[in-house]
């Protein structure tokens, strides 16, 4: 009923209203997303501090030793590489390629989406029509034809997943500044008179931006996953350099009998998608406050 | 009749599209650092063999022109030779695809048989203890790697159980059947979560709306509520949701097929990528991306003949 | 004496919140007689909404009743099975919603909407439901009902779609209508309309309305009694003349203001500042007294009850002298302005 939002709140619904929020400014999924993410970079940062062992260096004599073996806490691989040395020079791989993939693609895509909004016309529809096209291959399958072409490498990652993934962005913006650009203030920055790239920048940007930000948070999961599965295909961050997705590839043809090769690096991509997943869905539980 | 208008304005307005995906596979090519020529065919080509595939490929020729020669090909259905077995690219595709097809029916079956009904429960019974937990496996789902999945469940019920074949999907039907279950669940398992959260809200929509008070105003059965007012409606916002996860199913199953060794386009596409095989890259990636086309043809059209709402002309 | 056809009696209807619970009704008490035309006034969130969801079990999530006897025929109906107490209510009365868009399912045509009651629930053939569709589209002023039988909502103006929600309400033959502010998406010239067709079943069908609005203009058009409500209480009823020449109720008085004045001078003079209180509180004292000009300090102590005022009329307003006093006020406001302005 809308007794509910007209009524003036009384002094305990105030009390609960200003609880409410401040549960929304550091509400337990951010907290606890943070928390477990933290950790998982810091392991990563400190990962000479962590393990004594190089994660390249291949001993065939000591291969396949199981979790718990002496001087080898999660073992080795087929190579005889300490499994822990390679998890957590992994974790620095992946989560940088991660992160930094993200990047790129989102201050692109905003700002075509915020140029694209804005003018409208016929700029509009011929990014409307690239987005069109660029949206109709599934994410992975262009990624990995464009990493072939470009060649294998760090680089050619960032490159195939920046011209793929700025589209999403695009798309948010533009939609975002639809909207925005009928507003009063946007109307009234207008009419100052100010220079085009003033009122975007200055007055619509930060108004719009927010949705994106947002879905950059589920981003850093899909890309992670996309690099990791790059590792799977044997298509990632080139060999020896330690990957997780390079490790359960290798640890699939041991299934049957060592079950963990897989399975270590698997929970831990799963661990970290739960802690940006978790940051994300904090993050839009504050924003809707 | 203004139906059948519909589809053909649809089909008319996926010529730009189809365009501008040729443009990018063809452009694909280009990408390749110093002579394309040379660096497919490595270090030991002889010069007569880089010159052969620099005409072949039309490298000489201006860009617009070896566009349209690619084009032309295209519309003939020659997508150009395989170098690793020397078939035509299109044979290769053709008898891949079934394989694919596959997969991705019986992923977005399970898909739907995993999130619809989840997404029900969690909306008829808002903030219960079954709608929390629903809630959470968004959460937890997201950063599953869908080859991780498969191979767990490989382990489980492949190799532990022995309920289903552990690497690709035999000859006969029955074999198919069989073989194409793991792989299904593995899609729908990682695409559910990131579908189950739209579900439930376009539910919550469905279930709140006033026209279904308007039919409990009736006095006519439940039954007839749910099944005459609620279903068709839940329906038409599941479409629409579905439509926006098309191209991450489709691409799904790219990694599904190399995990469980499924003899489709996506394994066939990693098998070229490691061989080199530029053309079958090429032509498989087209593929891909009319699959995506289609499926979201079809995703809209089935769209517009449930919801009036949806201007037709 | 025959019993009036419903009979409601010490309604209480809550909803949980976050921080508490909302008592959104609390205790109202009111009856139709067969044929009757009755109106529910007041602000929003005064609870009229909730009292005629109440009636039909439809109440929205997560608000519920509390208490309260409904009786149909003066017969208790409370006290049965939960199935048999739905067939009851829905067999005697039916509802038309505020929003004609949304309260018609979009993916149905409208035809078929109003002939689903003959046909799952009366056991009609399909034929003759659809038979009894196109009359009731005639019925409730359709023209070429045969075509617009084959429309989606969506294809309807909103006038026309508040006929069909009107036939809808019809196809299950009811004896009252309950109507929630059915007129206020309309424009004027459709508002008298739709009016028109509910004041016309009344005469020609014996069909009762219960009509809830905010407007007293659509009720005076259309009801010959009226209940106030404000604070999810009944604060006066009785007939509309009486109540309409000599409201004894402060807020039927601002709420009589309300319409609109030519004088705009004396419309704001009579506006009342303010808003009803958070009914998550408990009330004491008059719900009206913080914005009520007469308040005195008996007001702020106890809550008022509905007591008798006159024929067939109660109030919960302690005084008698409102409308003196009121007009007194505005008079010497008036005059006091003319004077300044000399």
């Amino acid at each position: 009923m809308s007794a509910v939002t007209t009524a003036d709140p009384p002094a305990s619904a105030a009390a609960g209203a200003r609880r409410r929020r401040r549960r929304g400014r550091w509400n337990p999924p951010l907290i606890s997303g943070l928390v477990l993410f933290g950790l998982i970079v810091a392991c990563a940062l400190c990962a000479p501090l962590l393990t004594s062992q190089d994660p390249i260096k291949q001993n065939l004599a000591q291969a396949f030793l199981a979790p718990g073996a002496p001087g080898h806490p999660l073992g080795t691989d087929s190579f005889g590489r300490d499994v822990l040395a390679r998890m957590l020079y992994g974790a620095r791989t992946d989560l940088q390629v991660g992160v930094l993939a993200v990047v790129s693609p989102f201050l692109i895509g905003s700002l075509i989406g915020l140029v694209a909004g804005w003018f409208g016309g016929w700029i509009d529809a011929v990014i409307g029509r690239v987005v069109d096209v660029v949206i109709a291959f599934p994410f992975l399958v262009l990624v990995i034809a464009l990493v072939f072409a470009i060649g294998p490498g760090t680089t050619s990652i960032y490159v195939a997943i920046t011209l793929v993934g700025w589209v999403a962005y695009c798309r948010i913006v533009r939609g975002q500044m639809l909207v925005a650009k009928e507003q009063e203030y946007a109307m009234a920055a207008r009419a100052s008179g100010l220079p085009t790239w003033r009122i975007l920048l200055r007055h619509l940007l930060p108004n719009v931006v927010l949705q994106a930000v947002i879905f950059s948070m589920s981003d850093i999961v899909l890309t992670l996953l996309a690099i990791v599965t790059l590792g799977f295909l044997g298509l990632g961050v080139p060999p020896p350099t330690p990957d997780w997705g390079t490790m359960i590839q290798e640890g699939q043809q041991f299934i049957l009998t060592k079950w963990y090769m897989s399975t270590i690096p698997g929970l831990a991509v799963v661990i970290t998608g739960l802690a940006l997943a978790l940051i994300a869905d904090g993050i839009v539980e504050r924003a809707n406050q | 009749m203004r139906y059948l208008v519909y589809i053909l304005k649809r089909l008319v307005s996926l010529i730009p599209v189809l365009l501008g995906i040729s443009f990018i596979v063809f452009f694909l090519i280009r990408l390749i650092p110093g002579d394309p020529a040379s660096t497919l065919l490595g270090v030991h080509a002889t010069p007569q063999a880089i010159k052969e595939l620099r005409d072949q490929l039309g490298l000489s020729k201006p860009l617009l022109g070896q566009y349209l020669t690619f084009l032309g090909h295209l519309l003939q259905g020659n997508l150009g030779y395989s170098y690793v077995y020397g078939s035509s690219v299109l044979g290769l595709i053709t008898t891949s695809l079934p394989a694919t097809i596959w997969l991705l029916v019986s992923g977005t079956v399970f898909t739907l048989l995993i999130a619809v009904p989840l997404a029900v429960v969690a909306a008829a019974r808002r903030n219960g203890i079954l709608d929390n937990i629903i809630r959470a496996v968004p959460v937890v789902g997201l950063g599953l790697p869908s080859f991780w999945l498969g191979i767990m469940l490989i382990l489980a019920f492949g190799l532990k159980l022995g309920w289903f074949p552990v690497a690709g999907y035999g000859t006969t039907l029955a074999d198919h059947l069989r073989g194409i279950v793991l792989p299904g669940i593995t899609i729908a398992l990682t695409l559910s979560p990131i579908l189950i959260r739209s579900l439930r809200a376009s539910m919550i929509d469905v279930l709140n709306s006033d026209y279904i008070v308007t039919a409990r105003s009736k006095g006519i059965s439940t039954a007839r509520v749910v099944f005459g007012h609620a279903l068709r409606n839940a329906a038409v916002s599941s479409v629409a949701v579905l439509g926006v996860n098309i191209a991450y199913l489709t691409g799904s199953t790219l990694v599904v097929e190399r995990v469980f060794s499924l003899p489709g386009i996506g394994e066939q596409m990693i098998s070229s990528i490691l061989g080199r095989d530029f053309p079958t890259v090429q032509g498989v990636t087209l593929t891909f991306a009319i699959m995506v086309v289609i499926v979201n043809l079809l995703t809209d059209l089935t769209h517009a003949a449930l919801d009036p709402r949806v201007k037709l002309s | 004496m025959t019993p009036p056809l419903l009979e409601v009696r010490d309604l209480h209807v809550d909803i949980p919140m976050p921080y508490g619970r909302l008592h959104a009704v609390r205790g109202v008490s009111l009856s139709v007689d067969i044929a009757e035309s009755v109106g529910l006034v007041g602000e929003s969130g005064s609870g009229k909404s909730l009292t005629l969801r109440a009636l039909l079990g439809l109440l929205p999530r997560p608000a519920r009743i509390v208490s309260g006897t409904i009786l149909i025929d003066g017969e208790d109906v409370t006290g049965l099975s939960a199935k048999q107490l739905k067939r009851r209510l829905t067999d005697t009365m039916s509802m038309i919603f505020q929003d004609s868009l949304t309260a018609l399912n979009p993916v149905m045509r409208v035809g078929d909407q109003i002939a689903e009651v003959p046909l799952r629930k009366l056991g009609k053939s399909r034929s003759e439901a659809k038979a009894i569709a196109v009359g009731l589209m005639r019925e409730v002023g359709i023209a070429d009902p045969e075509r617009r039988y084959q429309l989606y909502p969506h294809e309807l103006s909103g006038g026309m779609r508040q006929r069909i929600c009107i036939a809808i309400a019809l196809s299950t033959k009811p004896r009252l209508i309950l109507a929630d502010e059915p007129t206020t998406a309309l424009d004027v010239t459709i508002q008298a309309q739709v009016l028109g067709v509910l004041r016309q079943l009344k005469q020609e069908e014996q069909v009762g309305l219960l009509l809830v609005s905010h407007d007293l203009a659509v009720v005076s058009q259309t009801c010959s009694r009226l209940y106030v409500m404000y604070a999810g209480k009944v604060v006066e009823s009785g007939d509309l003349v009486d109540l309409v020449t000599a409201p004894r109720h402060p807020y039927t008085f601002s709420l009589l203001r309300s319409v609109p004045d030519p004088d705009k001078r004396v419309a704001r003079l009579l506006t009342i500042d303010g808003r009803p209180p958070d009914l998550t509180d408990p009330v004491t004292g008059c719900s009206f007294a913080p914005r009520c000009p007469f308040a005195e300090d008996a007001c702020r102590e106890a809550e008022p009850e509905l007591a008798p005022a006159g024929s067939a009329r109660l109030s919960a307003c302690r005084r008698v002298d409102t409308a003196q006093r009121w007009t007194a006020m505005v008079e010497q406001e008036v005059s006091q302005e003319a004077v300044s302005r000399q």
